[in-house]
């Protein structure tokens, strides 16, 4: 008897959990109460193509692994490829000139202190698939006339 | 040279790039815009839409459309930087799921609590609300009704809200999710100096000498501020930065001292400090003799859970946790004796070279020193009492309130101040600093509201945690929740939010932008226009009013929560909401309606559409017939004008990048308390805390207290829980943009690697975090950017699949009513 009534209100859970996820679409079909199964750990995008911003002010995202980069006190490994003096060992694109300029707008001799730590504007990308799509229109979508869009 | 892998990647790359060119249209490869029309974007300014540092942030329009964001170059906040999100903000209105008309569950063509959401028209939406309203207004009174609304509110939504609940339905059940992360740091500031707010500014980054994080990770939570300690860290090699937190976080990269405490023991090292001050001599004995009182704050104040708990059983004082009594210095010199560095050193685990080093920063009177802090301290069962006892080092060295000597409570919400604070919308306030349980505030707000005594009740409402328990008890019928999600955000999900949204008896109404999953628990969903869709104003954290303009329109049917404000009070007659003793001897506001009551009182309508600037569009005042915004603004800034909490004309917010109040004379106030700085300081008072009757702040003399919840031998581990750079808040705007989901797309578990392996854990692996209360699923992080100590572990909670708060405890300060979010315990098991 108890296994029967171990089993029937096993059976309610189980229906309380299929009932379906209506509109929270960042979870998928998971009810509130249920927990879906944790996705796995997604890879960093590490092809270094680099990538078209949808506006030229926008933070470029890094084609590249960054795990376990050192950004400290002591040393920043981004700058070992991206500072001036780098590139052309490197063969990185150098680091923006607005980063060469101070919070007044003056041009110092090398990287300003207030662009120090990169990854406050630019992150990894993993290869994961978007949960939502975003349907932001860029300018140069703008700028197509009507008829020679597809 | 030799050819790298990245060479062969590059070159690759150029032809894969050079042969789709070369298919497609060649003309591409030159085609400058020479039209000089097409190439011109609208350019306009706007605070961001996330943090409480206050970015300005300039926004780009084309053909209705928002197609760039970049940094404001004339802003002093941020001088043309943005941080990763900022960058992104052009995108967050344009998920595919914006939220575009009403939706109403039901079954068979009727509202039905379990039925499915239906699309509905407004008016239908609003017929439905009107009649729970109405019918358990009649059953129950004003106290079973609330709202939950924001620090993301704009200063007149929230405003406007406080107005039709306090004043219209006469209810003070309204709260801001502001409760979650300010509350301790307004009872803080009320405490010590009787004004809210810090004194100091954004400037103090500049002249400090050193900074203290006390519990705060802004490299990701405030990375804008964090740019400018950094530059002057570099830039001048004297500077120190002392991080103290109970896990290592990426504020750490730039620490000359870190400290990873033990939780909680925070209020040993504090009280250590000013003991070491005193010790050896090196307290500003003249300051304190002019400028400071000292008292001993009541102990054993319990942990706000609900009454029956054994822990409040238990607690001595918890309806008394805000008393105190006057002491002297040698009282307080005796209280905090016995915590000696040696002492703080063995309870928090942090080295007694450590805290000494630290100590020597307050203690030498030349070192200019900024304490700053957020979450760890706010979010915490004794909030109040760390916001207490860092002010206390400040006011025993007298380092405060001039530049460079600043203890700076950071705000989390773009509106936390703005709104949340100087507005008033909590259970307990009224604008600029006014209580409802004061009747002389209540009659200021009746006569600047232009409604009779004795409309604004004087009981205290209830805080947000109590109203997720007044849900689930049935106590609160008819909840509306504005600009958040507190089915994701509140502590202890499964035990009173879900249950409290989900009660039978309750209807709740949920108005957001995207369907989050508050939106998922509620009756009826409002689709809202969001930041600048609508003409808005936000108050950072440094006392800056900013405003910004209607720079698109927003989608489908999508209406701003001002505009749904004010539509759903025409649904009242005051017949409807006011008790017929309060219209019999006041009958000229019998048979009005609540709308012209409230907001065709002379005031909010005083300013017509003349007025309202033509380059720009305005639904609301459009749908009014008046200039809404600034007849709210004007009527709201009355009661802080001559009163210290001064806001300049509307239309002058319109033209700057935001002014710090008090705007006297046209001037903002960069330092308040402090002659030369702050007009309201009598001449010759040097320092002046107004904020009190006698012009001095308190020290207080605070004990050490344990934790409400504290890992044992089953749940054997701390949690915290906290946001990431990359997300802000519950990720409902961040998470639809596809650059910062692609950066964080999911909540991780960040363990210490011991703890994993002792668990037969990898990096990796799917676990169950639980608690008592619930349990989520996650992955194990041991290598990512926190790195806690071994005992705790740090999930962050911006994942709508992996709900932390399915685990934390609703335990709050007792004083602030504020949750701590970064102590519970849990245990960890593989899946």
């Amino acid at each position: 008897m108890k296994k029967l009534l171990a089993v029937c209100s096993l059976m309610v859970l189980v229906n309380f959990a299929l009932a379906d996820n209506q509109v929270a679409s960042l979870r998928g079909s998971a009810d509130l109460l249920d927990n879906a199964a944790a996705p796995a750990m997604a890879a960093e995008i590490n092809n270094d193509q680099r990538r078209v911003r949808d506006y030229p002010m926008a933070a470029p995202t890094i084609p590249h692994k960054i795990e376990g980069y050192q950004i400290d006190l002591a040393a920043n490994k981004c700058l070992s490829c991206h500072n001036r003096l780098r590139v052309a060992d490197s063969q990185a694109p150098m680091i923006s000139v607005t980063h060469f300029m101070n919070r007044d707008g003056n041009f110092l001799a090398d990287v300003s202190p207030n662009r120090y730590f990169c990854t406050q504007c630019h992150a990894s990308q993993l290869s994961v698939k978007l949960l939502i799509e975003n349907d932001f229109v860029s300018m140069d979508e703008l700028f197509t006339p009507a008829s020679t869009r597809h | 040279m030799k050819l790298t892998r990245r060479d062969v990647i590059k070159a690759q790359a150029a032809a894969v790039a050079a042969s789709v060119a070369g298919i497609s249209m060649p003309s591409q490869a030159t085609n400058l815009i020479t039209s000089s029309a097409e190439n011109q974007i609208q350019w306009d300014k706007a605070p961001c839409r996330f943090c409480g540092t206050g970015c300005s942030v300039s926004v780009g329009t084309k053909a209705g459309k928002v197609v760039a964001t970049h940094g404001d170059q004339l802003s002093p906040v941020n001088r043309g930087l943005n941080c990763i999100k900022g960058y992104f903000l052009a995108k967050i209105m344009y998920g595919r799921d914006r939220l575009t008309q009403p939706l109403l569950r039901k079954s068979n063509g009727v509202y039905d609590k379990n039925g499915e959401f239906t699309p509905v028209s407004w008016d239908e939406a609003f017929d439905i609300m009107a009649e729970k309203w109405k019918a358990t207004l009649k059953a129950k009174g004003p106290e079973a009704i609330g709202m939950f609304g924001s620090g993301q509110w704009t200063v007149w939504e929230g405003y406007a809200a406080s107005k039709l609940m306090k004043a219209g339905f006469r209810s003070n059940n309204l709260e801001p999710n502001a409760r979650h992360c300010m509350a301790s740091a307004v009872a803080g500031f009320m405490r010590t100096f009787g004004i809210d707010e810090p004194m100091g500014c954004y400037d103090d980054f500049e002249h400090a000498d050193a900074f203290v994080l006390w519990g705060s990770n802004m490299a990701e939570m405030h990375p804008i501020l964090w740019t400018r300690i950094t530059d002057r860290r570099l830039s001048h090699p004297h500077v120190k930065v002392v991080v103290m937190s109970t896990y290592q976080h990426r504020s750490f990269d730039l620490a000359d001292i870190p400290m990873v405490f033990k939780p909680q023991t925070d209020l040993i090292i504090a009280n250590a400090l000013a003991n070491y001050l005193i010790e050896n001599n090196k307290v500003n004995r003249d300051f304190v003799a002019k400028h400071v009182n000292f008292r001993k704050g009541t102990d054993d104040i319990g942990y706000g859970l609900r009454p029956e708990h054994p822990l409040e059983q238990k607690a001595k004082n918890a309806a008394h946790a805000n008393d105190s009594e006057g002491i002297d210095f040698q009282a307080y010199a005796e209280f905090v004796k016995p915590y000696t560095l040696a002492h703080a050193a063995k309870e928090s685990g942090v080295s007694e070279k450590a805290l000494r080093e630290l100590a020597e920063i307050y203690a030498d009177p030349k070192t200019k020193v900024m304490s700053l802090w957020t979450m760890g301290v706010n979010q915490h069962t004794r909030g109040v009492w760390m916001n207490n006892m860092i002010y206390n080092l400040h006011l025993l060295t007298g380092k405060i309130s001039e530049p460079g000597n600043s203890p700076f409570s950071l705000t989390g919400q773009p509106s936390a101040c703005g709104t949340a604070r100087e507005v008033g919308t909590f259970a307990h306030r009224l604008p600029a600093d006014l209580v409802v349980t004061n009747e002389q505030h209540r009659q200021i707000a009746e006569k600047i509201w232009r409604l009779p005594a004795g409309t604004i009740p004087s009981k205290v409402g209830a805080h947000a945690a109590l109203q997720n328990r007044h849900l689930k008890d049935g106590k609160i019928n008819c909840y509306w929740v504005q600009v958040n999600n507190n089915m994701q955000a509140a502590a202890n999900m499964m035990e009173e939010t879900y249950p409290g949204y989900r009660n039978p008896e309750n209807f709740i109404v949920v108005s957001d932008a995207y369907p989050t999953v508050t939106c998922e628990a509620a009756d009826l969903i409002l689709p809202t226009a969001m930041w600048v869709e609508k003409e808005g104003a936000y108050g950072n954290a440094e006392r800056r009013t900013q405003f910004w303009h209607q720079l698109t329109q927003a989608p489908g049917e999508s209406r701003s929560d001002l505009w749904q404000l004010m539509e759903f009070a025409k649904r009242f007659t005051m017949e409807d909401v006011w008790p017929a003793e309060l219209l019999v001897e006041n009958p000229d506001y019998k048979g009005r309606s609540m709308f012209d009551v409230l907001f065709r009182n002379g005031n909010v309508d005083r300013y017509g559409l003349d007025q309202v600037d033509k380059k720009y569009a305005n639904d609301e005042a459009e749908s009014f017939g008046f200039y809404v915004q600034k007849g709210l603004f004007e009527e709201y800034a009355e009661f802080g004008r001559g009163h210290g909490h001064d806001l300049a004309p509307f239309d002058r917010y319109h033209q700057e990048r935001g002014l710090r109040w008090p705007v006297v004379d046209g001037n903002e106030t960069l330092w308040r308390f402090r002659e030369g700085y702050d007009p309201y300081v009598e001449p010759g008072r040097g320092v002046q805390f107004y904020g009190k009757p006698d012009g001095r702040a308190i020290i207080f003399a605070l004990p050490f207290e344990p934790a409400a919840e504290s890992p044992d031998a089953e749940y054997d581990l701390w949690l915290s829980t906290g946001r990431v750079l990359e997300h802000w808040h519950s990720g409902s705007m961040t998470q639809r943009v596809p650059e910062l989901y692609k950066a964080v797309p999911d909540a991780l578990c960040y363990m210490h690697p011991d703890d994993a392996r002792s668990r037969g854990l990898r990096r990796g692996d799917e676990i169950t975090v639980a608690s008592r209360r619930g349990e989520i699923r996650t992955r194990v992080e041991t290598r990512g950017r926190n790195k806690p100590p071994v005992g705790l572990i740090f999930v962050p909670w911006f994942d709508a699949s992996q709900l932390i708060n399915k685990c934390t405890l609703d335990a709050v300060d007792p004083i602030s009513k504020q949750t701590d979010y970064k102590k519970c315990a849990v245990k960890v098991a593989k899946v």
